[in-house]
C-alpha cells in the first residue's frame, strides 16, 4: 500500500486544478445573474402555446436545455414534431 | 470608535464560531475591550466554543425582546480580561431579530467597546443578512474547497448589497478572507485549492491561513478557543490573523513546507 501510495503521490491527481476551473465559470456566472435561468419554464409554456398554434405538440414534446459555458451559454430548444399531424395539417 | 466585524461564509461548517471565538479572544488578549455576538437563533453555540455555555442565564433575543438590560445578558470571559459574549436563544427563531431591536442593541454596545464581533449563522436568509448588516469590515470565513469558496462569492455579493453601509452608500464593507483548514500536503500534492486559487477568484485581502489541526476539535471539545492553546498551529495562526486585523504586517505562515529532517519525514509517512 505504501508504494502505491507513493506512485500516486508522483504522479499527483491534480484535481484542484479542474475544481478551479470549474468555479471559475460558476462564479463568474453566479456574478452575472445569469446563473438562475428563472425564465425557462415560463419560456417553455410560451414556445408550447407559440408552436400550438402551427401544429399540435404536447408540452413533453419541447424540451429547452441550457448548457452553461466559460465564455457563453447555449440554449437549446428541440421540439418534436409527429409527422402524422403535420401531414393532417398539410391537408387543412 | 468601535468596530463592527461579521465573522460570515455562506456554507456551513467551514469554521465560522471557531474563528469568531478564536479573534475575538485574541483582540481581547490584545487589550481591545471586544464583545463576540452569537446570531444563530436557535442553534446557539458559541457558548459552548467558549466554554460559558453554564453561565448562560439571558440572552441577545431577551434583550431585543423581553426588556433584560444588555448588562444582564453578556457574560464576562473569565480567562481574559476585556472579553465578553452575548449568547443568543436556543428556543426562539430567526423572526426574534428585528433590524430595530438589533440596531438598539448595537448602538450600546458601540458606546462600550472597541470591537463588536458578529458570529453569523450558516446561509444567505434572514439570520445571515441581520448578522451583517451593521458591519464595518467582514471576515469570509473559507475552506479551499469548490462549494465553500462559492458560497463565500454569493456572501461578498451581499455584503455590497444588502448591508447598512450599501444601503447608505457609505465606504463599502471591507472583506478578509480566512482561509481554514488548509492542508498543505494536500494542496502540494495538487489535490486542494490553493490560496493563490481562492484568492484569485475571490479578489479580496488575506486576513489568514489557518492549517488543518487536530488541535482545533480539542479545543472545541474543552471549550477552549484554540488561539488560548499555545502548543497549536491554528492558534499560532489565529494569532497571526488578529495582528493583521489590527494593520501590522505579519508573513504569512504555514502557506509553505517547512523544512523537516529526515527522521521527521519517516516518522510522518509512517504515521
Amino acid at each position: 500500500m505504501r508504494l502505491l501510495e507513493f506512485f500516486r503521490l508522483l504522479r499527483g491527481s491534480r484535481s484542484a486544478e479542474t475544481a478551479k476551473q470549474r468555479l471559475q465559470v460558476l462564479v463568474a456566472l453566479d456574478r452575472s445573474g445569469a446563473a438562475g435561468p428563472d425564465f425557462l419554464p415560463l419560456l417553455q409554456k410560451e414556445l408550447v402555446e407559440v408552436i400550438r398554434k402551427y401544429v399540435e405538440v404536447e408540452e413533453r414534446q419541447v424540451k429547452v436545455e441550457l448548457e452553461r459555458g466559460a465564455d457563453f451559454s447555449v440554449l437549446e430548444i428541440n421540439v418534436e414534431l409527429p409527422t402524422s399531424r403535420l401531414l393532417k395539417r398539410a391537408a387543412v | 470608535m468601535a468596530k463592527v466585524i461579521v465573522v460570515t461564509s455562506g456554507k456551513g461548517g467551514v469554521g465560522k464560531t471557531t474563528s469568531a471565538a478564536a479573534i475575538s479572544t485574541g483582540l481581547a488578549q490584545r487589550g481591545h475591550r471586544t464583545v463576540v455576538i452569537d446570531f444563530d437563533v436557535g442553534l446557539r453555540n458559541l457558548d459552548l466554543v467558549m466554554g460559558v455555555e453554564r453561565r448562560v442565564v439571558f440572552d441577545f433575543v431577551n434583550v431585543i425582546n423581553d426588556g433584560i438590560r444588555l448588562n444582564q445578558a453578556l457574560i464576562k470571559d473569565k480567562r481574559v480580561d476585556n472579553l465578553f459574549i452575548l449568547p443568543t436563544s436556543q428556543t426562539r427563531d430567526k423572526d426574534a431579530l428585528t433590524r430595530e431591536g438589533v440596531e438598539r442593541v448595537m448602538e450600546e454596545l458601540r458606546a462600550e467597546f472597541d470591537y463588536i464581533i458578529c458570529d453569523s449563522p450558516a446561509g444567505i436568509e434572514k439570520g445571515a443578512q441581520m448578522a451583517l448588516y451593521f458591519a464595518d469590515e467582514a471576515i469570509v470565513v473559507t475552506n479551499p474547497e469548490i462549494s465553500s469558496v462559492r458560497d463565500s462569492d454569493r456572501i461578498l455579493g451581499l455584503l455590497h448589497s444588502r448591508s447598512r453601509r450599501a444601503e447608505l452608500g457609505l465606504d463599502p464593507i471591507r472583506a478578509h478572507l480566512l482561509l481554514t483548514r488548509y492542508d498543505l500536503d494536500r494542496v502540494q500534492r495538487g489535490d486542494m485549492l490553493k490560496l493563490e486559487d481562492v484568492v484569485d477568484i475571490l479578489a479580496i485581502p488575506v486576513l489568514g491561513v489557518i492549517p488543518n489541526d487536530p488541535m482545533v476539535l480539542h479545543c472545541s471539545n474543552l471549550g477552549l478557543p484554540v488561539i488560548l492553546e499555545r502548543k497549536s498551529r491554528a492558534g499560532e495562526a489565529y494569532r497571526d490573523a488578529v495582528a493583521r486585523l489590527l494593520g501590522e504586517q505579519v508573513e504569512m505562515r504555514f502557506v509553505k513546507p517547512e523544512r523537516r529532517g529526515l527522521l521527521d519525514w519517516l516518522v510522518r509517512r509512517s504515521a
